[in-house]
């Protein structure tokens, strides 16, 4: 059993669970997951690792309720125990000294975004951090990635915080403004990720982008998180999950995500979760 | 008395019933027929039964002490080589092994030699199992990667043998392709639990969720223990790089039947994990993989379920015991076609595979004729469900990440024959180092590689 042993609400629908796991927080690096099932019935879900500290033994997640895994899982306080916890999986990010960088994240994709930016500006990039959501209640960790960045912007659909409009707009005035960005980083939803790696790709800016697929195993077994990459099929989990955002086909990566929509809404009435 | 030229049938769940359920389809032996099954041995001195088993049973052995109706101590015959014997006396191909060299053969039927396992193993389990008898210590300490056949083999006989032994799981469950592939109608998961706790009372600790690689490397182990063994299996699933493969409706056999099996999606939704098949479903390939998920989709309401394969029936590399119970069960097997194109609708879901007749050609690399397409014989086939079983490749995931592996072509770890790597220390078997085979075959190579640990560790002071 892995102990939750800290429980923040963030917004409405996101919150953060700091879960003993040393064997994990051993090893965990930026960009990679973990699975996790909550107790014999559950299923088996994919969470992106947030930050972890080694010294505790913890591995911090940050996730949204969206279904009926996720939803259960925030209803757990401390002291509760997660029943599987295994990672970290998932091949980490290539932290290295690019220039001058821009991290995106939208929504939930904030959270692990974080420890990526965090890993950029400690090897020496010039860290431009854009945050998006629909409204200023649903940003996230604003002061811990403004402390790690060069340059920080905010983009929300309604105007309630920062520019009002998309993250690709404010991304745009970069790649205006700047002689040149060496690489793009884009955490969130898949068509938020679509929209940067098409703007990304008329200007020639590698673009990386982490991807969240459905998962069973997580280690390779079962192709569910199958992604088409530059026309050649590649598992999320164990290829990934960081892809070359040009090479993604993102319309069919949106189709896979809604497989068991209609069986997650069924759980979650079931559940009472809803 | 003339001996009985044909085994004592196998009593079973009719086909109508059992494609309702998911329970076992055979109901097993009872006592009295075991017996009587059990006196057509002939007690060959030269034991040609033995030599086509992989885990060395003394089978003549066990059969004489079921003749003589002493269970217990047919058991322990068993036992001495086969920690498993519930497991193999289910979904062992006997036919092509012990059953396949019986004496009796040259006048009839074999002796049921699989079917008396399993009485056995069922008699012990149902009875309740005696506690092995303690071994003394040997102060060393063995890993052992991935709980699956192999592996659980391996630790067991490692345990036996005194050492201090644990084994690493990815999941959260043991019992690797038999917990996640075999489905509950063809090997009930209790039973592979019951194997297991025995393989623990020998002194074995699993630990679960610990990816080796990720979690921790292999290198740490072979730090930390006196000898390692890798038996991750062939969990990479292969699929048929055709148009369209990406669409929903399509699954690998693993993600299928992990989804029924591990996760038991039959039944969602009290247990989280969902499947959904709709009304066709078409299995793709014809070994014991496709059969399973071809009849497991029946059991979850498929009004349709087919098997399509490229090549002949004779060419089919499933047992004949589990064609036969798909043909019983109403699985339409579609041979010599071979798909071509997936197609789906416009929100992405799967509704019809396009495939060509095929014709067989002259004999190709693996001895069996080639299938050559025949123009002009295209048919387009509805269905809401494909389920891609035409086999797995060696998990990738220790041969990637250990440096220095041999690993060979196939992505299979490279190993002698009692499954030595190149790497001191470092053993490997199951389909891991062959590539995918038989449960029996990956629990035959976790018992010589055990004792090939054995004598490394002995002989490394």
């Amino acid at each position: 059993m892995y102990p939750i042993i800290e429980k923040k609400v963030m917004s409405e629908t996101v919150k953060l669970m700091k879960i003993k796991a040393p064997l994990v927080a051993n090893k965990a690096q930026a960009g990679q997951f973990i699975i996790l099932r909550i107790d014999e019935k559950g299923e088996r879900i994919p969470l992106t690792i947030a930050d972890s500290n080694e010294k505790e033994g913890t591995v911090t997640l940050i996730f949204m309720e969206v279904g009926k895994t996720t939803k259960q899982l925030g209803t757990l306080n401390v002291g509760d125990a997660i029943e599987n916890f295994a990672g970290p999986l998932g091949k980490p990010s290539e932290i290295k000294n690019y220039g001058t960088v821009v991290c995106i994240g939208g929504g939930v994709g904030i959270a692990p975004l974080y420890p990526i930016v965090k890993a950029l500006k400690k090897t020496g990039n010039h860290v431009v951090s854009i945050l998006g959501a629909r409204n200023e209640k649903l940003l996230l960790l604003e002061d811990e990635i403004e402390s790690f960045s060069d340059e920080f912007y905010i983009a929300t659909d309604d105007g309630s915080k920062g520019h009002k409009g998309f993250v690709s707009d404010v991304l745009q005035k970069q790649i205006d403004e700047k002689e040149k960005i060496d690489m793009t980083m884009a955490i969130g939803p898949v068509i938020m990720m679509k929209v940067v790696a098409n703007l990304t790709k008329k200007y020639g800016i590698k673009t990386l982008v982490s991807l969240n697929p459905i998962m069973v195993d997580g280690t390779g077994m079962c192709g569910g998180c199958r992604v088409s990459v530059g026309g050649e099929t590649k598992f999320a989990c164990v290829d990934g999950p960081e892809f070359d955002g040009h090479e993604v086909d993102f319309d069919n990566l949106m189709l896979r995500n809604r497989r068991f929509v209609k069986e997650e809404e069924h759980a979650c009435k079931r559940a009472g979760v809803m | 008395m003339a001996i009985r030229k044909t085994k004592h049938e196998m009593p079973e769940q009719e086909p109508k019933e059992r494609i309702k359920n998911f329970k076992e389809v055979p109901y097993g032996y009872d006592a009295k027929t075991a017996i009587d099954e059990a006196k057509r041995c002939l007690q060959c001195k030269d034991k040609p039964c033995m030599q086509g088993c992989p885990v060395e049973i003394d089978i003549p052995g066990f059969i004489k002490c079921i003749a003589e109706g002493d269970f217990d101590k047919a058991a322990e015959v068993i036992k001495a080589k086969n920690s498993l014997p519930a497991v193999s006396g289910r979904v062992c191909p006997y036919e092509e092994q012990c059953e396949g060299r019986c004496t009796l053969k040259k006048i009839g039927e074999p002796v049921a030699i699989g079917r008396l396992e399993r009485f056995i193993a069922d008699y012990e389990r149902e009875k309740g199992v005696k506690n092995p008898k303690k071994v003394k210590s040997t102060g060393k300490k063995a890993a052992v990667i991935g709980a699956g056949p192999a592996g659980l083999t391996c630790a067991g006989d490692l345990a036996k043998m005194g050492h201090d032994v644990t084994v690493f799981e990815a999941f959260h469950a043991p019992g690797g392709v038999l917990m996640y592939g075999i489905p509950e109608f063809r090997l009930p998961k209790e039973i592979v639990k019951a194997e297991v706790e025995y393989i623990k009372k020998l002194g074995v600790t699993i630990k679960y969720d610990v990816v080796v690689g990720k979690t921790i490397t292999t290198e740490e182990l072979l730090d930390e223990y006196d000898a390692v063994f890798v038996g991750t299996g062939a969990g990479l699933p292969r699929f048929l790089n055709i148009p369209g493969e990406n669409f929903d409706g399509i699954y690998s056999a693993n993600e299928f039947l992990t989804r029924v099996n591990m996760m038991k999606a039959y039944k969602f939704p009290e247990y989280d994990t969902p499947v959904k098949i709709g009304d066709v479903v078409a299995a793709f390939g014809a070994g014991n993989v496709a059969m399973d998920s071809a009849r497991t989709a029946l059991r979850l309401g498929a009004k349709k379920s087919y098997i399509i394969y490229r090549r002949s029936d004779v060419e089919m590399p499933a047992r004949n015991e589990e064609i036969e119970h798909a043909k019983e069960e109403g699985v339409i097997f579609k041979l010599l076609t071979n798909p071509t194109k997936f197609v789906g609708n416009d929100k992405g879901l799967l509704t019809q595979v396009e495939c060509i007749k095929m014709k067989l050609g002259e004999p190709d690399d693996s001895g069996r004729r080639r299938p050559i397409p025949i123009p002009g014989s295209e048919e387009v086939i509805d269905i809401d469900t494909a389920i891609i079983a035409i086999g797995q490749s060696p998990n990738p995931l220790i041969p990637r990440t250990m440096k220095g592996l041999t690993v060979e072509r196939r992505g299979n770890i490279k190993t002698d024959e009692d499954g030595q790597t190149n790497i001191p220390g470092l053993f490997a078997g199951g389909d891991i180092a062959t590539g995918a085979a038989t449960v029996i075959l990956a629990m035959g190579a976790g018992k010589r590689a055990a004792r090939a640990m054995d004598k490394y560790i002995k002989s490394k002071k």
